[in-house]
């Protein structure tokens, strides 16, 4: 097999497909919903035309698709499967139910607006109301990161054994056409080892999943848990720092983009940053000492990391393009939380930003630095755009 | 009808059930017939009770406890794990009550049989969500005494066997636990038949929940079939039906007087459910 780079022209749910294919799952059960469909409609085209094997699940709700994909996982198998929206909220049950079964599922879910009212709009309100299920997550600015990310997703998820949900955005990801490099198959397969862990729903081993425990028995595997998520935060960096040895693109699991000695920080995640990329570089220019942090594991959320990057820095400004009525912008509050008690923690403004898909665009970002230079913060979010 | 039940040793004694348990009994013939080349998946449930709990378990076989609405579903994705795997032998079966059946996991299963999954799903139907003791699903009959319908049941029982024998899959069968040669058998039948969904509805009279005697289960059983409350046929491809044991000519009278779920009944009442069951009965015999 060739290792020749190939770069297609493909949107960011494409790009998504593509790693799929390239990490030879076994089973997919899959069920459409806007914006998330192009991923299972190019796996499903693969699969036909004889490019991938495996098993497809033409489901009859997403609720059925996370529940087959759990038991498929438990059999020993490599699994995918991607949603968005109500169809994720759809599976919440099931979310909390594969992470405790510790079954290493990859997902993608394409960020958009959870009714009601209607809307098919990027908002990452629908992925991080799911940040208490026991799944890692990833946000990703653009397809090419969508690609790499699928496929450091089975690593991570495989060693660690926990689902790992990899998500961008409705549209501006999701459906943009970039330039894309796709891994090699040789590539891939070095990366992905076959996964075949010991404890397998089999016959011959014997082995059952999910009665009854005790409180104690409980208790103790969700401590297990934690302490696999937070395992996580050096074995996502090595499965990173792995991929860019073989394709040389590497992300981190924050991005630190020049930030060296930069007196204003604007936090955020998805596609969001690759807007505020040409704000720095504007502002940079014009000899304002600003940097960008971008987000890209948000579970676990990386604190060691964000008190590391933050200490020092005077002022930071997050943009949340999600909502959670009565506490605000998601990241904002995270964020704090995890800066508490640090001596040198930065002033931080909590910015509403985007939500319900609303454009954000470089000059818009450029008024709110303005804003938040010249005020104090508010303890709430604040809204924007 | 004489079958020689081939039994292997896979549930075991000491399990949790109440003592005179029907579903107990019809776990034991349908395990046992499968052998050991099998996986279970049960809902939460009476029969989650049965099998664990974890560490232990009453079944010599690997069980996963879903949730409630997705027996279907996630028995569908072991089969498909296996077959991925190569494995074409290991019989995948799901055991759920008729609240995981008829209501909550009817999407799932209605899917299943759609897409032809090859699993067994068999239904321990004991006309009612019996442990969380004993509330109405719409597998409880018209009258019936339940805790959320406290005057007694509305509306007629769901005729789940027609619904799924109307999904052209290539097994559906009914059985009861007062005729375990005849479950067995079907459990056989349904090992046989490979390639799609095979369906089994067990009718298990619950101790409690119907108001009987410990030692009452199986001759209940026998009544519910020989009054036609419930006859026991087998239906292959939707369209070939067999009848197995039908009514006997018994009134429904002599079912429903031994049952306190029934004892709050009018003479009209009565009257009432043997005009249902003659019904229902005109309805299924032209088919055999």
């Amino acid at each position: 097999m060739s290792t020749e780079h190939t770069r297609l022209l493909l949107s960011g749910n494409h790009a998504v497909s593509y790693a799929v294919k390239l990490a030879r799952p076994n089973v997919m059960p899959v069920y459409p919903i806007t914006p998330q469909t192009p991923i299972l409609e190019k796996i499903t085209e693969f699969h036909a035309g004889g490019e991938m094997t495996g098993e497809i699940m033409t489901m009859e709700s997403e609720h059925s698709v996370m529940a087959a994909a759990i038991t498929a996982s438990l059999t020993g198998v490599r699994v995918f499967t991607a949603t968005a929206s109500q169809g994720l909220l759809l599976m919440h049950e099931m979310l909390h139910y594969a992470a405790g079964a510790r079954a290493p599922i990859v997902m993608a879910n394409v960020n958009r607006t959870l009714g009601s009212p209607w809307g098919f709009w990027p908002d990452q309100t629908d992925s991080l109301a799911q940040r208490d299920v026991g799944w890692i997550q990833y946000y990703c600015e653009n397809g090419q990161e969508s690609h790499d990310t699928t496929l450091q997703a089975f690593r991570v998820a495989e060693q660690v054994l926990l689902p790992v949900m990899v998500v961008h955005e409705a549209f501006y990801v999701s459906h943009a056409m970039e330039a894309v490099d796709i891994v090699s198959q040789q590539q891939v397969d070095a990366y992905l080892p076959p996964f075949n862990p010991p404890h397998r729903l089999d016959p011959q081993i014997g082995e059952s999943w999910g009665n009854t425990v005790s409180q104690t028995m409980f208790q103790n595997h969700r401590r297990d848990m934690g302490e696999a998520m937070e395992r996580v935060l050096e074995v996502g960096k090595q499965a990173d720092r792995e991929l860019q040895e073989l394709v040389g693109r590497g992300y981190g699991i924050l991005e630190q983009y020049r930030c060296e000695g930069a007196e204003f920080i604007i936090a955020t995640m998805g596609s969001m940053t690759g807007t505020v990329r040409d704000v720095v570089d504007e502002l940079r220019a014009a000899g304002v000492s600003i940097g960008l942090l971008k987000i890209r594991l948000f579970r676990p959320f990386p604190v060691a990391d964000l008190r590391e990057a933050l200490v020092g820095v005077p002022k930071v400004m997050v943009l949340d393009r999600n909502f959670a009525p009565g506490t605000g912008g998601v990241l904002f509050q995270e964020l704090k939380a995890a800066l508490y008690g640090l001596a040198g923690a930065p002033e931080i403004h909590g910015y509403l930003a985007g939500v319900g898909g609303t454009n954000i665009s470089p000059s818009a970002i450029k008024e709110m630095v303005q804003c938040a230079m010249g005020e104090n913060p508010s303890v709430n979010s604040v809204w924007k755009g | 009808m004489s079958y020689q039940i081939d039994e292997q040793k896979i549930f075991n004694s000491g399990h949790a059930a109440c003592p005179g348990c029907s579903e107990a009994l019809a776990i034991r013939f349908i395990i046992n017939t499968l052998g050991s080349d099998a996986i279970a998946v049960v809902p939460p449930s009476c029969i989650a009770i049965i099998s664990g709990p974890q560490p232990l378990s009453s079944m010599r076989i690997p069980v996963y406890q879903t949730t409630l609405e997705a027996s279907a579903a996630s028995a569908a994705g072991i089969k498909r794990a296996l077959l991925s795997k190569g494995n074409d032998h290991t019989n995948v079966v799901a055991i759920a009550g008729d609240g995981g059946t008829y209501d909550i996991g009817f999407q799932a299963l209605s899917a299943a049989a759609e897409r032809n999954e090859d699993i067994i799903y068999i239904c321990l139907d004991n006309e009612g969500y019996m442990n969380t003791g004993s509330q109405k699903s719409s597998a409880t009959p018209s009258r019936a005494y339940t805790t959320s319908t406290p005057a007694g049941k509305l509306t007629p029982k769901k005729n789940m066997a027609a619904i799924m024998a109307a999904h052209n899959i290539p097994y559906m069968a009914t059985a009861t636990t007062g005729y375990p040669d005849d479950l067995a058998r079907k459990v056989a039948r349904a090992m046989k038949i490979k390639g799609g969904l095979r369906f089994i509805v067990v009718l298990t009279p619950c101790l409690t929940g119907w108001g009987i005697p410990d030692n009452a289960g199986p001759k209940v059983s026998r009544l519910a079939v020989e009054s036609g409350v419930f006859p026991l046929y087998e239906v292959e491809n939707g369209q070939s039906y067999t009848l197995n044991y039908g009514p006997k000519g018994l009134p429904v009278a002599d079912y429903v007087t031994r049952q306190k779920r029934y004892r709050h009944l009018s003479a009209e009442d009565i009257e009432f459910i043997q005009k249902e069951v003659d019904q229902n009965w005109e309805r299924l015999q032209v088919k055999f």
